[in-house]
């Protein structure tokens, strides 16, 4: 199908396709009108029974962990799909980075830039870890806390400091986290069968909401997702930044059919 | 018309991301439209669970209040957001790889190449 030919089956077909959305979406209660009764039922129940003042984390860790768990093993499967997908292919060989572009004079990075970046790293880090250590009580979590967790090692690379990175070699450490993360969610899964009858049942005291340590296994969970999504996303991140940096193929593959 | 603005704003942003889809020419492109198409979800989901005048279901520093808007589809939004950064981050992976293999990007010429 010539590209013309398929923008207009495809307005054609948007066409319809934004009628019946129209006519699903007319049917929604009404823009501010909340209709369904857990969410009211949970903001009301959350602080009484787990004491977590964010209702969202309460959600994802204890009510519903078993969700999380799940999700926690769709993250764990895409970096293992990464990883498979950007492994050294044959013919491919890893070389020192340099850069490839032709006729460009590159440029040493500005002491400035490399300074920033490194001194950005720590603060980086703190705040990654205060939003996870602080998700049953703020807005935050192990999702969110382990992205910006992450974003550390972006910072790194930003400094121009990757290749020092790797040399020190903490990609195992960034593996080990993954895996630990996910493992310990699923351990705390299984604690809650132990300890209190049912898989992801709350099994650790609730505390008194407001402290650091209340909410059971909230904060647990939190950490151990916070972890994971460290491990995965500085992982993910690396595997690109190796694409880019280091593996070269080879020989010159002709291009065309084969 | 404000009743359902946000449904209707969803509505476009999924129709622009799968027209992209549909018309692209570069598959780094057709994925960052795929993550448009996904973030109308997040639209969908977040004005389901919205109060006229609400406020958010964080009760670190006040009392729970019956204004304060559904946590549940919140909490949908954020596994919404992490797997669309996973599915996102595979088909990166994916084009890196058609593009080692193929020299190209543009999907219509790698479906040639490819016979």
């Amino acid at each position: 199908m010539s590209p013309p030919v398929r923008r207009r089956v495809f307005l054609a077909a948007g066409a319809g396709l934004a009628a019946l959305m129209l006519w699903a979406f007319a049917g929604l209660p009404d823009f501010g009108h909340y209709v369904g009764p857990y969410g009211d039922i949970l903001n009301r129940s959350a602080i009484p029974d787990r004491q977590v003042t964010a209702v969202v984390s309460a959600i994802n860790f204890d009510y519903r962990g078993f969700d999380t768990l799940g999700e926690e093993f769709i993250l764990f499967a895409a970096v293992v799909g990464v990883a498979s997908l950007l492994r050294e292919l044959r013919g491919e060989r890893n070389r020192r980075p340099r850069d490839d572009a032709r006729g460009r004079r590159v440029r040493e990075p500005s002491v400035a830039v490399t300074l920033m970046g490194l001194a950005l790293v720590g603060p980086t880090l703190v705040i990654g870890l205060y939003v996870v250590a602080h998700g049953h009580q703020t807005p935050g979590g192990g999702f969110q806390g382990g992205v910006i967790l992450a974003t550390a090692l972006l910072l790194v690379f930003l400094a121009d400091q990757y290749v020092t990175l790797r040399r020190v070699g903490p990609m195992a450490l960034i593996e080990l986290a993954e895996a630990t993360g996910a493992a310990a969610l699923g351990l705390i899964g299984i604690g809650g069968m132990i300890w209190a009858g049912a898989y992801f049942a709350n099994f650790l005291g609730v505390g008194h909401a407001g402290r650091l340590l209340s909410g059971g296994i909230v904060l647990p969970g939190s950490i151990a997702v916070g972890l994971a999504v460290t491990g995965g996303f500085a992982f993910m991140l690396s595997e690109f930044l190796e694409q880019t940096l280091v593996v070269r193929r080879g020989r010159r593959r002709r291009r065309g059919r084969r | 018309m404000m009743d359902v603005l946000p449904y209707v704003v969803a509505a476009w942003i999924f129709l622009a991301g799968l027209y992209g889809i549909v018309t692209s020419r570069n598959l780094i492109h057709l994925v960052t439209c795929l993550a448009v198409v996904q973030s109308s979800t997040y639209l969908v989901l977040l004005s389901v669970g919205y109060k006229k005048g609400g406020e958010p279901p964080v009760f670190a520093d006040r009392p729970p209040s019956p204004r304060a808007v559904d946590p549940v589809v919140q909490a949908l939004t954020l596994t919404d957001v992490v797997v669309g950064t996973t599915v996102t981050a595979m088909l990166l992976a994916i084009a890196v790889q058609a593009h080692k293999r193929y020299g190209s990007l543009d999907p219509d010429e790698i479906r040639s190449l490819r016979g």
